[in-house]
């Protein structure tokens, strides 16, 4: 991972961090499908509603070649401007200070960073140990790693104790693309939903990240918060001052059956809602950002009122959000009609994010697609 | 950083205070023992061993060396004790209700159902627990977060980590020795309970993990080794550890013998998890009252 991601992430961060050597070597980032025109990723990821996604890539190569190419990776920015006023607040990454733009935090507040290396166990328990201490830690690397090779530590060490531990793994689901299941992250969701104690929140776009770390300063115990690939397309304007953890936001109305979503699928969810509309089908579109605890209640509303529910999301069909709103219908005694949408329990193929989104209908033709088919059933 | 102002310094060897904390450590390790085997009568099974090899390294911690108020537990300037080998909270909790963090009578209800006392320590029921323990590897780089807290806090405590040496096959163990080292972590204090077995068996047969000095060393840390039954060289050891603050972070490795104070579980690796009865209780009770007794060497089996 480390000589890959070196190599490759050259991009990310040139002229913005003084401290770091000029990258060598062509432009890319971890997510640049170089095997795509860039227009046409732009009209599968971004569409009309993503102007970061343009207005940042460069004009000759066509790529994303500096750090406000990621728009969604505020987390350093904003973690900066909250710890300005919050003592409490430290930030830990395992070598992805770049990546995950925690350098910004560093930046601001060196004496409160912490980057431990290629070392993600050590990570979350280190961040334990501050955490009672008195600190609010704030933990983030790859979702593959962190979730994986260090659920063990985020079970005993962070929920068992309680200790309020923020984790962001970021780069979940199969954003990185043709890095291969190693650096895939489609079980993390599965995973830490059956730890108690831990809070799982999905962010779909940097206002809504923004949202979920300022919530995060006043919420018990420890957080597991899904960043996606760092150049999602705008889903809220601003951070929703509506936002509350363990409340499903309903962002779009809807008769005929609702889409329950959460993370990277909410904006192709979205889109996919208009196409219906525009062929006559009503789709109300739930962001399930909070995968534990689930807002049952409103996967109720969505059973009773819609009568359909298909759920999106970017993580294996079996255990994750899919699985959490089948057991919630179950536990209920309801019984729309019902389909989880998400990869089909396979290592998936290798190839760029967008034509993998492509593949496995995770973009907004294959949940139309999904929905009309659930309609049909 | 905020140098400590307290440092404890313990009676020279030779003069009577000195001898006079000698005899009662060694009492307190003799508590500890006694505590041991009878908490490990409510359940009928007990990690006696493990717990019996580092009783004098507790009794000396908590008698001699740590700096804490028993009825204040969450003093934030205390000095923290993880015990990375959860499997002997069973020795720690009747000194943390000895020394006032709670009511020793709780200890009636070890290991029963709802009982706040298990085979490993929760710091989220007990008092005095500064962090829980009980899967193996932890307790160092748990350690390290509360010795960084410490260098963000401002704050002058220490941090001391009690391993086994079974655990040191952790890989984790050495990401955080290695970011101890980087970060130079002087107030982390790690003391090796190395009584050379784990549960199946001498650890240089398992899996060897000599040089041990060497590789704390190689990983930039201050290095001492001492005899952990001999209270004298622990109190000397903690006298010759470098003030908290930065610098190198410190481990003592303790050469023990798993299950000392008991002549049958010396050095026995069927004694990992044992029981006691009948006669075998009574005779047990009676060799630990008697105190640490030379060692059979023959017996050992490393």
């Amino acid at each position: 991972m480390t000589d890959a991601g070196q190599q490759d992430m050259s991009g990310l961060f040139r002229g913005t961090d003084g401290t770091h050597p000029e990258p060598k070597g062509r432009a890319a980032d971890w997510t640049e499908e170089t095997s795509e025109p860039a227009s046409e990723r732009r009209g599968k990821l971004g569409g009309s509603s993503a102007p970061e996604a343009q207005s940042n890539t460069d004009p000759k190569s066509g790529r994303g070649i500096s750090a406000t190419s990621i728009p969604a990776f505020v987390a350093g920015a904003e973690l900066a401007d909250l710890a300005d006023t919050d003592e409490r607040i430290v930030v830990l990454t395992a070598d992805l200070a770049h990546a995950n733009r925690t350098i910004d935090f560093g930046a601001r507040h060196p004496g409160r960073f912490f980057n431990v290396g290629v070392a993600e166990q050590n990570m979350v328990s280190i961040a334990a140990g501050m955490a009672a201490s008195g600190l609010l830690p704030y933990a983030a690397t790859f979702a593959a790693y962190v979730a994986l090779l260090a659920c063990e530590q985020i079970r005993t060490d962070c929920a068992y104790t309680g200790m309020p531990v923020r984790i962001l793994g970021h780069h979940s689901g199969m954003s990185l693309g043709f890095y291969g299941t190693s650096h895939h992250s489609l079980e993390d969701l599965g995973i830490m939903r059956t730890i108690a104690g831990l809070t799982v929140v999905c962010a779909a776009d940097a206002s809504q990240l923004r949202a979920i770390l300022r919530a995060s300063l006043s919420h018990p115990g420890p957080m597991y918060i899904r960043m996606g690939r760092g150049r999602d397309p705008q889903v809220y304007e601003q951070p929703p001052a509506d936002f509350r953890i363990g409340r499903a936001a309903r962002l779009r109305e809807g008769s005929d059956l609702t889409l329950i979503t959460t993370g990277s699928e909410v904006h192709p969810c979205l889109a996919a809602a208009e196409s219906l509309a525009a062929a006559g089908i009503s789709a109300r579109v739930v962001d399930m950002h909070t995968i534990r605890p689930l807002d049952t209640g409103e996967i109720a509303a969505a059973a009773g009122e819609t009568g359909g529910v298909l759920t999106v999301e970017e993580h294996n069909v079996t255990g994750g959000l899919g699985s959490a709103v089948a057991e919630t219908l179950a536990d209920a005694r309801l019984a729309p009609r019902f389909r989880r949408l998400g990869v089909p329990d396979v290592h998936v193929l290798l190839g760029p994010p967008a034509a993998l989104y492509a593949h496995y209908q995770l973009d907004a033709a294959g949940i139309e697609s999904a929905a009309r088919d659930l309609l049909a059933s | 950083m905020v140098r400590r102002t307290d440092s404890r310094t313990h009676p020279p060897r030779g003069t009577p205070g000195r001898d006079q904390l000698v005899a009662r450590l060694a009492d307190r390790a003799k508590f500890i023992r006694l505590e041991t085997v009878r908490l490990a009568e409510i359940p009928g099974a007990g990690h006696y061993t493990g717990t019996f090899s580092a009783a004098e390294l507790i009794a000396s911690l908590y008698y001699a060396q740590l700096r804490y108020r028993p009825d204040q537990p969450d003093w934030p300037d205390r000095d923290r004790l993880v015990l990375s080998k959860g499997h002997a909270a069973i020795g720690l909790y009747p000194v943390l209700a000895d020394v006032g963090f709670f009511d020793a009578g709780l200890l009636d209800d070890y290991t029963r159902l709802g009982s706040a006392f298990g085979d490993h320590p929760d710091m989220r029921k007990i008092k005095g627990v500064d962090f829980s323990s009980g899967s193996l590897g932890h307790g160092l780089p748990v350690g390290a977060g509360m010795a960084l807290a410490a260098r963000v806090r401002g704050r002058d405590h220490r941090v001391y980590c009690v391993t086994g040496d079974g655990e040191l096959g952790e890989g984790q163990i050495w990401e955080a020795a290695m970011a101890a080292g980087h970060y130079e972590l002087g107030s982390l204090v790690v003391i090796v309970d190395r009584n050379r077995l784990s549960i199946d068996g001498p650890t240089e047969d398992i899996m060897g993990i000599e040089p041990l000095a060497g590789k704390f060393a190689s990983f930039r840390w201050n290095v001492q080794r001492i005899d952990g039954h001999d209270l004298d060289a622990i109190l000397d050891a903690y006298d010759r550890l470098e003030p908290p603050g930065r610098g190198r972070p410190q481990v003592i490795i303790a050469d023990t013998v798993k299950g000392r104070g008991v002549r049958r579980m010396e050095g026995d690796v069927g004694w990992h998890v044992g029981r006691l009865a009948g006669a075998d209780y009574d005779e047990v009770i009676a060799e630990i009252t008697a105190g640490l007794q030379p060692l059979d060497t023959g017996g050992r089996s490393d």
